[in-house]
């Protein structure tokens, strides 16, 4: 008996949890469905909410902006000199900025520029949110007639998909600048081959999976954590649960993100 | 959009004042600087992707080149057409034809046109790590030029496809030379060979023993060599000889030359004669010159002869009239 009820009382929570992990991302979907809406909606954009949405996306990307340029730009030139010394010692230099182009911008930039803005904006917004929230301060909101979705939320999803773009289209022309210039030193004569490369690289395949790669990376980013904070339950422990799951399933999705843009890259 | 709010529950104490939170605080001109963010990215975005499109070469009057080839393994979409190691073309369709080749459709810009000529050679080279090279090569290129769409087939040549090839020539290359440095082998025999005669070279009968086989043959040619020595010593002494004979003190030579003094001497006799011929000639001469001019004496001799015979004819046909009885009437000449 003992067993059967054993059996029994793990289906049950393996169902209960099952049901759990689907809710919980069907509420991911639905919020973003909703948010998306809203985003396009003409009405969203309102005198107040407009003031929001550009405190938000000025908070978001501008503070960020300078000190991640640096810092990829570091990096960006420390792999750059990896790539071109080893390929230069192989006698293959030709392949030099077509593989720093490959492995930069079209991979690390954007992936890196997603974990930043989650890192550093999103994840403190979505904990910010859940604080406001468990103050009461939406239903202060409703009260006053202000849509919290419209006012809170949407302004801070859209900041951060606009911040993850913003990141990562300044690092990679900076990326490429610098690529640019390891590889031909400051003269403009080499321009045109590199051009061409570029034109080698940038198929339009590669340009679309780069685009969309990036703008999912952006919309992961910014909604898997607001979305989150909708979901939970109150108190400060179970708002410490909720940032980290949400911090997991947010590491997953960009994880398959990237995988998948591997795959349709380099199948 | 509001009849799907998140699942807000109700409040639990009163809301606090929305400008009590600290994150409301509102930067200086933040409109203005959204905007400028907005813009900027907006302008980064448009700005690549033009370069992008200029880079994949859309803003660029092209004319296309179709090549033919049999396997188009390799060649990608948008790889570089090179001449002289420029691109002056790009892939933009590979297809299959309906005979069974890969047509690849390349676009040469109009601006780099000029180096295809209607002579120009294609060339599909695969290389040893991988990559494949498109090229193309023009030989005269004062040729006419390369028409729009015209169809060409490409040469290929596969470096990785040549190293089986290399591998089985040089293995049979390897076969031969152990063949050829086997113990057996001809090569080893010659080889041996050589070294007898090197032998031989070295031994009593030295080159000679080596050409003839044995050094008897080799002593019968010494031999012969001596009974030639002696009978040049003779042959020698028989020109000395000879020397003595014709050039001595009784010598031909000298007998010779006295000869020739007095064949000149006969000479200056036979001279002297001949001036003194000389002379009686040119007396012969004057005594004709004599007997011309009494030629012409004798015509005026005749002249008078003949009057003086008239004159007697006359004379003696007077005296026949003057003497009738006179019958023999005719004259005789004396």
């Amino acid at each position: 008996m003992a067993p059967t009820r054993s059996w029994r009382s793990v289906l049950g929570e393996a169902g209960s949890a099952g049901t759990r992990w689907s809710a919980s991302w069907w509420q991911v979907v639905h919020v973003g469905a909703v948010i998306f809406v809203l985003a396009l909606s003409p009405s969203s954009y309102e005198r107040g909410n407009r003031i929001a949405l550009a405190r938000h996306l000025y908070l978001a990307t501008a503070p960020s902006l300078p000190w991640f340029t640096a810092l990829s730009a570091l990096i960006s030139l420390v792999l750059i000199r990896i790539v071109v010394v080893t390929s230069l010692s192989y006698g293959l230099s030709q392949y030099a900025i077509e593989m720093v182009v490959r492995v930069l911008v079209l991979e690390l930039i954007p992936l890196t520029a997603a974990l930043f803005v989650a890192l550093r904006c999103t994840l403190p917004s979505a904990a910010e949110l859940a604080q406001m929230r468990a103050r009461g301060e939406f239903d202060a909101l409703q009260r006053a007639g202000i849509d919290p979705l419209r006012h809170e939320l949407m302004p801070r999803v859209v900041a951060g998909s606009f911040a993850v773009m913003m990141l990562a289209a300044v690092s990679c022309v900076l990326a490429m600048v610098l690529a640019y210039l390891s590889v031909y030193g400051f003269r403009l004569s080499a321009f045109p081959g590199f051009t061409r490369t570029l034109g080698q690289i940038f198929s339009p395949g590669v340009m679309m999976i780069f685009a969309l790669k990036t703008l999912l990376f952006g919309g992961a980013v910014a909604l898997i954590p607001v979305a989150a904070t909708l979901n939970s339950a109150r108190g400060a422990a179970a708002s410490a649960n909720t940032e980290l799951k949400s911090l997991v399933r947010l590491f997953s999705v960009i994880l398959l993100i990237e995988v998948v843009a591997l795959m349709g890259n380099y199948r | 959009m509001n009849e799907s709010p998140p699942p807000l529950l109700p409040p639990s104490e009163p809301a606090a004042a929305l400008p009590a939170s600290p994150s409301t605080a509102m930067p200086a001109h933040v409109q203005l600087k959204a905007t400028l963010l907005l813009v900027f990215l907006l302008l980064m975005v448009v700005g690549a992707a033009l370069y992008v499109s200029y880079a994949r070469g859309a803003f660029e009057a092209t004319q296309q080149l179709v090549l033919i080839t049999d396997d188009s393994e390799g060649v990608v979409v948008g790889m570089d057409m090179t001449f002289a190691g420029f691109p002056v073309g790009r892939v933009k369709r590979i297809e299959l034809a309906e005979d069974g080749n890969a047509r690849i459709l390349v676009e040469v810009p109009l601006k780099d046109a000029h180096w295809l000529r209607t002579s120009s050679v294609f060339t599909l080279v695969r290389g040893v790590v991988g990559n494949t090279n498109l090229r193309a090569y023009s030989g005269i290129l004062t040729d006419p030029p390369l028409p729009d769409a015209a169809v060409r087939t490409a040469l290929r040549g596969d470096a990785s496809a040549e190293i089986p090839r290399l591998m089985a020539e040089s293995r049979q290359l390897a076969q031969n030379l152990s063949a050829m440095t086997a113990s057996d082998s001809p090569l080893n025999a010659s080889l041996a060979g050589v070294q007898a005669f090197t032998d031989k070279l070295k031994g009593p009968g030295g080159a000679m023993g080596a050409l003839l086989g044995s050094d008897a043959e080799a002593q019968k040619i010494a031999q012969a060599l001596d009974r030639v020595n002696t009978l040049l010593v003779r042959v020698d002494g028989l020109a000395a000889k000879a020397d003595s004979q014709v050039f001595g003190d009784q010598g031909v030579m000298r007998e010779a030359r006295a000869t020739v003094l007095q064949l000149s001497a006969m000479l200056q006799d036979a001279r002297a004669s001949l001036v003194k011929v000389d002379a009686v000639l040119e007396e012969v001469r004057a005594v004709g010159a004599n007997a011309r001019v009494a030629t012409t004496d004798l015509g005026v001799l005749r002249a008078d002869v003949e009057t003086s015979l008239r004159n007697v004819d006359q004379l003696i046909n007077e005296v026949n009239r003057k003497w009738p009885f006179a019958r023999n009437t005719e004259l005789k000449l004396p």
